[in-house]
């Protein structure tokens, strides 16, 4: 790993780094948006059920949104850890938030086979189409998130997680916060709007 | 340009100036094949009761040209000026991330040999015939693409190549807005910039807003045909309208992705060999950043046919004919350029004026399709095939000429022949206007378009002929401009730094420029900083230069693209295994990418 980046005269003084992934959380705006705008165009028009209020537990899901919730705050923590050069804490912080995403990614598995066990799939009707594609795009970038935290983790491990490359982390951090607020989103839109 | 020979020096390469040369050959290979489809698709036409080709082979040539000279020839051929010339031009090294711009590249290259696939595939999925390509258009409504109607592996091609093309167009969007925005030179201001540039700023914006939205609506359809899920499906609720409005919500931005590098490299060409400043350089670079963003809101006129109600269609055949102003600016703009300049008529100044006349006329009949009563006339007749033709053959395609005739020297350190550039401008000229001015008149006369054949009682046989006269016209063009190419590599004319007087940064370097372009990046005082008197400045001599890195190859961003593919034929073939070697290959590949010892 090299941070080049950081120390190359940018025009506007923003790292370019940080810059391309902005435009990318951008980018993800518009996929989600998409996704989003689909799940509310078929909204009440599956023709057989089972129907959102027949599935949806709103206590559970509260619960991991919560988990996902403190997951930024251990981010945040995190971060913050490796910029002082706190070496130790920074394992603490990044192995906690890994930790809760994979939670929230458990709580999604036990809601998926639920579901299916309540029969409601993919092919029942529009409403589980839609709700699978969209929670399950969003699981999938949890995922990801997930991966690249515990890299970071093991490169902490490793010692060679130091001040000078905390960019990568902030980087990691910009991601997991984006994909905490669209989960934010799609819970007030999928399950407490109803 | 790196000196480094070899296969893989090219197959590691970084250099913004050989992944340029890469996008251009490739594309161009691609726009020759998507060329063959627009002319087996002519000589059927040629008469009435054609029985050239099948109508099952028919529509796949169709489906494959459009998808071809979008996605495989046009789009990458804007890339290869993105590529090449706009590091050049803000005073760069590189771009901003030039392996990211590598990975671009490959997976470009093997989406399109993906796609195309599908014409020999055949075989492999007992289809009875050698070629299963994509077939329901290039903008695949639904449910022409659903399972029950299309059964054979012809949209998955389609749909898993265009998913991998969006991986490629995204990476390079990002790369490109923080290359602009990012490696600027020193007092390269915003409104310094070239317009080129400029366009490419906007076209990347335009790309990575728009690109999602596609890849929403082909996911959809891949889990209506692989999981049985009703999303274009009326049967269980679903709306087949519901892909039009994403896939609009694409293609309307994708149309000026098309077109805005086109304006961009006319804006470059036409005060080179005018002598003359860009007329209204602020208001043109603004009118592309409002064609950018109005590009986002007309997107319904293509669904007038729908029948969205009066509301919906009037709303966005208003915003269509709003539209029409930003571009009605630009083009008084370059008109007032050429006004009273010493103009120089060489090959890519004449490719400039043709773009200007040819997307006027374009720009026109599109503002007739903004009537919805019109519109619902000329909806899916040859009005429309005319339409979209001068605006991306007239328009794009003679822009791109004019990079490409402008710009050689540049990338290649010699000047393509003049002589035989006019007759490629002659030929090309005469072939479009033959062949897509009468497609006017046959769709006002009635006849759909893609239609295998026609019986000769529609009146419209001499004007196809015609028609297909100018296509294979615009092919002898092609023809004598490959033949150019050809002799330029060793008869061409030597370019020196300038042969044209260009007044922006790229002319101010070797032709081609050393690896690292510029050996002191220049500080630039003015907009047309070799045509002002605070000029860059020569390097004083025996000046020392200060030392600089340039990047090292690497081969993680061809190994990661080669996962895309894979992780393709997994669906393709349903064989599950191989979605795993694919991830297995992505992730390979990113993790090794990611630890390089690499500086930037």
């Amino acid at each position: 790993m090299t941070n080049a980046a950081t120390t190359h005269h940018t025009s506007t003084g923003l790292d370019s780094r940080k810059m391309a992934f902005w435009a990318f959380i951008g980018s993800e705006c518009l996929l989600f948006g998409s996704l989003i705008s689909t799940y509310l165009v078929y909204k009440g028009r599956s023709v057989v059920g089972p129907y959102p209020h027949d599935v949806l537990n709103i206590p559970f899901t509260s619960v991991s949104t919560f988990d996902l919730l403190m997951s930024s705050l251990m981010m945040v923590l995190a971060l913050a850890a490796v910029q002082r050069g706190d070496l130790k804490w920074a394992k603490v912080w990044l192995a906690a938030t890994a930790l809760l995403g994979i939670l929230f990614l458990c709580g999604q598995v036990y809601e998926f086979t639920s579901f299916v066990r309540e029969g409601l799939t993919l092919r029942t009707n529009l409403f589980g189409a839609t709700f699978f594609v969209l929670t399950g795009t969003h699981g999938a970038h949890v995922t990801v998130g997930v991966v690249w935290l515990l890299t970071l983790w093991v490169r902490a491990l490793q010692g060679k997680l130091t001040a000078a490359n905390a960019l990568t982390v902030e980087i990691c951090g910009l991601y997991w916060h984006f994909v905490d607020v669209v989960w934010i989103v799609i819970f007030t839109v999928v399950y407490l709007i109803q | 340009m790196s000196r480094a020979q070899g296969l893989v020096s090219w197959l590691t390469t970084t250099d913004h100036k050989r992944i340029g040369l890469l996008y251009f050959y490739t594309a161009f290979c691609f726009f020759l094949v998507g060329g063959l489809e627009a002319l087996v698709i002519r000589a059927q036409l040629a008469q009435p009761d054609g029985h050239l080709v099948s109508a099952e082979t028919y529509n796949q040539l169709f489906t494959m040209h459009g998808t071809t000279m979008i996605f495989l020839a046009l789009m990458p051929l804007t890339a290869s000026f993105f590529n090449y010339i706009v590091p050049l031009q803000i005073g760069a090294r590189d771009v901003a991330f030039p392996r990211l711009n590598a990975f671009s590249y490959w997976v470009f290259l093997l989406g399109g040999l993906l796609m195309n696939a599908s014409w020999v595939a055949g075989p492999l999925f007992h289809a009875g015939q050698l070629n299963v390509a994509p077939d329901a258009g290039w903008f695949g409504y639904a449910n022409l693409t659903s399972r029950q109607y299309s059964p054979g592996p012809n949209i998955d091609f389609w749909l898993f190549g265009l998913q991998i093309l969006g991986v490629s167009s995204l990476a390079a969007g990002f790369n490109f807005i923080v290359t602009i925005l990012n490696l600027r030179a020193p007092g390269m201001k915003m409104m310094r910039l070239p317009v080129f540039s400029w366009m490419t700023l906007v076209t990347s914006f335009l790309i990575i807003t728009a690109f999602p939205v596609i890849t929403v609506a082909l996911v959809l359809l891949m889990f209506d045909r692989f999981f049985g899920t009703h999303f274009y499906l009326t049967s269980a609720g679903g709306d087949p309208v519901l892909w039009q409005h994403l896939f609009w919500l694409f293609g309307h931005p994708e149309v000026y992705i098309l077109v805005l590098p086109a304006m961009g490299i006319v804006s470059e060409v036409l005060p080179t060999f005018a002598r003359k400043p860009l007329f209204g350089y602020t208001v043109v670079v603004y009118s592309g950043v409002l064609i950018g963003f109005m590009g986002w809101g007309v997107w319904s006129h293509h669904m007038f046919a729908v029948g969205l109600g009066p509301i919906a269609d009037s709303v966005f055949a208003a915003t269509t004919m709003l539209i029409a102003v930003p571009t009605g600016v630009k083009i008084f703009n370059w008109l007032a350029t050429l006004w009273g300049g010493q103009l120089r008529f060489t090959s890519a100044m004449l490719f400039a004026i043709g773009f200007i006349a040819l997307f006027t006329i374009g720009g026109l009949s599109g503002v007739t399709h903004a009537a919805p009563p019109a519109d619902l006339q000329q909806t899916d007749t040859y009005y429309v095939v005319a339409h979209i033709h001068y605006v991306l053959f007239g328009g794009t395609i003679f822009g791109l000429f004019a990079g490409i005739y402008y710009w050689w020297p540049k990338m290649t350190g010699r000047l393509l022949s003049e002589t035989l550039g006019k007759w490629h401008f002659a030929l090309m000229f005469v072939g479009m206007n033959l062949a897509f001015f009468p497609m006017h008149l046959i769709g006002l006369l009635g006849m759909p378009r893609r239609i295998y054949t026609y019986s000769p009682e529609l009146g419209v046989a001499t004007l196809n002929l015609v028609s297909t006269v100018g296509a294979f016209l615009i092919g002898v063009g092609v023809l004598v401009f490959v033949w150019n190419v050809w002799r330029t590599r060793t008869r061409g004319q030597l370019a020196g730094n300038d042969p044209w007087g260009g007044a922006t940064l790229e002319w101010t370097i070797a032709s081609p420029p050393p690896v690292h372009n510029f050996d002191v990046i220049p500080t630039v005082a003015s907009r047309l900083p070799r045509w002002t008197k605070t000029q860059v400045k020569a390097i004083p001599a025996g000046a020392e230069l200060a030392e600089f890195h340039v990047p090292g190859g690497s081969i993680w961003p061809l190994v990661t693209a080669l996962g895309l593919p894979v992780l393709a034929l997994a669906p393709l073939s349903h064989t599950l295994p191989l979605a795993f070697v694919g991830a297995a290959i992505v992730l390979l590949g990113i993790y090794r990418w990611a630890f390089e010892p690499f500086e930037v």
